[in-house]
């Protein structure tokens, strides 16, 4: 815990006066094998400065060239997200001097951004929907990477990361809250992963995020003088910078200072931001179109087939899980967390109708199996029809849901050749649903208990588990629990 | 156009280059010839006509998602400045 801050916590009359204004700007890396505009590798985690080329490093008279797997990644998430798809597009020189940008100037859309407009529908941890517009889409490239080491008089450059493929997506200031920022976030993460474009990673940087944010007085129409916050590598961060900056902004607005319209940095340490001055007076880019790369038309063929390509989306799913296989909402959630699962558990769908005993089946045994062994469910070694097979047993009464999640699961996990009726035969755990064959065993039990029975008939209903215990037992614990207490109710009560 | 001084400053910051007075006098007056002579497209009526991003009439000029010839390290490092065995040296940035 950090120590606790001197300063007096602005109190909730106050700030309740006021609004919080949002908007993010999230970078994600797209998962393509090369560069936006060269044939470099993009893999993580090389040695520095060996995925580099002519064109990487600004070599003079070398010519970029459109990697076209980038412009179908950034219409996929236009796609998902309802933008209207640019069809002439035009790649822009931003210009500006960092020692990380080799070329002196960052290849990227400016006018005329791939994808328009468009919104991310987010839900909020109390069950309310919301929907933030995106303003655009475009697509660019990353920059190298400048490594400061106190210990060292230089700063020390990589360029691995320069020309990897990013798009921009920028939203509407339609965020009134930190939980909305991290939902928003938290829906980011799961389209493009979904769409298998990015890995959504911000620890590790294949995803950042920067946030514009201002405060006003609530029923305001005007927007107050925003302030943008960077440097947060995680979610969490993300709204723990934004929950700050609404604090120190009320506390300027409260004493009559000016926000300054600045760059801060969030110190993940303190949860604090900080300026970061900067020479420049302001940013002039002086963009202009790049004239070393051809304009990207997209014909209605390509869009067509890029649309035909697009995989079921999360929304699509969770609205799919709770309208037609009437799952409770947090189930919908938790199995549409990942693509993987989700199509896991709609392929189990497909072979049994007990949907909700899938459900659990998936959000229990299932997940908590690939937790324990750090696993992916495309290792998962159960195939959905065999799974299907076992949860269709335990509704039919063939064996007890004990049985099968005690002892047949953790068998087919370890033998895949056979199936769970296989097992449970083998394991002997096919309970008697039979009447006929139950009724014998029911018989006997009453016989031997002859006190019991009278005593369970002058009004001792509770007798009814002893006398179920002591069938379980005649049968070895294969007696379906339901029969059998509709026989011995029958028996008794006559 | 005239060019004053301090259009000057700001373009020499922003191209990372000094001028002592003489050669900002000069370079105020080379800039604001330049720009009077590219001053007179502005007599043509561009009403209606796109702006030209290219000279070439080409378009998709792209390539599929595969990866190809590297420059070796060494040779990646060859002309840098300064240098150390895995990375470009520069002067110390600080954010």
């Amino acid at each position: 815990m950090a120590p606790k801050m001197e300063k007096e916590m602005l109190s909730a009359e106050i700030t309740s006066k006021y609004e919080l204004v949002v908007g993010l700007e999230v970078h994600a890396q797209l998962l393509t094998k090369s560069k936006i505009f060269a044939t470099d590798t993009t893999e993580f985690g090389k040695m520095p400065n060996t995925q580099i080329s002519v064109i990487t490093l600004g070599h003079p008279g070398t010519l970029p060239k459109v990697n076209s797997r980038v412009v179908e990644y950034a219409m996929k998430m236009g796609l998902a997200c309802g933008c209207e798809i640019t069809r002439h597009n035009v790649f822009a020189r931003k210009n500006y001097f960092y020692p990380d940008l080799p070329k002196g100037f960052q290849t990227t859309q400016d006018k005329n951004p791939i994808c328009v407009g468009g919104f991310v529908p987010i839900t909020l941890p109390d069950g309310t929907e919301k929907s933030i517009a995106l303003t655009r889409i475009h697509m660019e490239e990353d920059a190298g990477k400048s490594i400061h080491l106190a210990e060292e008089p230089d700063t020390l450059v990589d360029f691995n990361r320069a020309g990897v493929p990013l798009i921009e997506i920028v939203s509407e200031p339609d965020i009134r809250s930190s939980e909305e920022a991290y939902a928003y976030l938290v829906e980011i993460k799961k389209l493009v992963r979904y769409l298998e474009i990015c890995d959504g990673n911000m620890e590790e940087g294949s995803m950042r995020c920067d946030a514009n944010v201002s405060v006003r007085l609530r029923g305001a129409k005007e927007y107050g003088k925003k302030v943008e916050v960077k440097n947060m590598n995680s979610f969490r961060n993300v709204a723990r910078a934004i929950e700050h900056e609404f604090e120190r902004q009320v506390e300027l607005v409260e004493v009559g200072k000016e926000i300054v319209s600045e760059t801060r940095t969030f110190d993940a340490n303190t949860g604090t931001t900080a300026s970061m001055r900067t020479k420049e007076d302001l940013n002039d880019y002086r963009y202009f179109p790049e004239p070393d790369l051809s304009p990207v038309v997209i014909s209605e063929e390509w869009l067509e087939s890029v649309k035909a390509s697009m995989p079921p989306l999360p929304r699509e799913l969770y609205h799919k899980f709770v309208d037609k296989y009437g799952l409770p909402g947090y189930d919908a959630g938790v199995l549409t967390d990942s693509k993987e699962i989700a199509m896991y558990f709609e392929e189990l769908c497909h072979h049994t109708s007990s949907f909700k005993a899938a459900s659990n089946w998936v959000m229990g045994p299932v997940k908590s199996y690939l937790n324990e062994h750090n696993e992916h469910i495309s290792d998962f070694p159960i195939p959905a029809k065999s799974l299907a097979e076992l949860i269709d047993m335990i509704d039919a009464g063939k064996v007890s849901f004990s049985a099968a999640s005690q002892k047949i699961y953790p068998e087919m996990l370890q033998d895949t050749t056979h199936s769970p009726l296989q097992i449970a035969q083998a394991q002997n755990l096919i309970q008697e649903s039979d009447e006929g064959s139950l009724l014998p065993i029911v018989e006997s039990v009453l016989a031997e208990n002859a006190a019991k029975v009278a005593e369970y008939r002058s009004g001792k209903k509770g007798l009814i588990g002893m006398f179920m215990g002591q069938v379980m037992k005649k049968s070895e614990g294969k007696a379906d629990p339901k029969v059998a207490t509709k026989l011995l109710t029958e028996l008794l009560e006559n | 156009m005239k060019i004053d001084l301090d259009t000057i400053k700001k373009i020499s910051h922003l191209a990372r280059l000094e001028f002592d007075a003489e050669s900002a006098d000069k370079m105020k007056k080379d800039m604001t010839q330049i720009l009077d002579w590219v001053e007179q497209l502005n007599e043509v009526d561009t009403t209606g006509v796109e702006p030209l991003t290219t000279m070439s009439s080409e378009v998709n000029v792209m390539r599929e998602d595969v990866t190809g010839e590297h420059l070796s390290h060494e040779a990646g490092l060859k002309n840098a400045p300064q240098r150390d065995a895995d990375y470009f040296r520069v002067p110390k940035v600080l954010e």
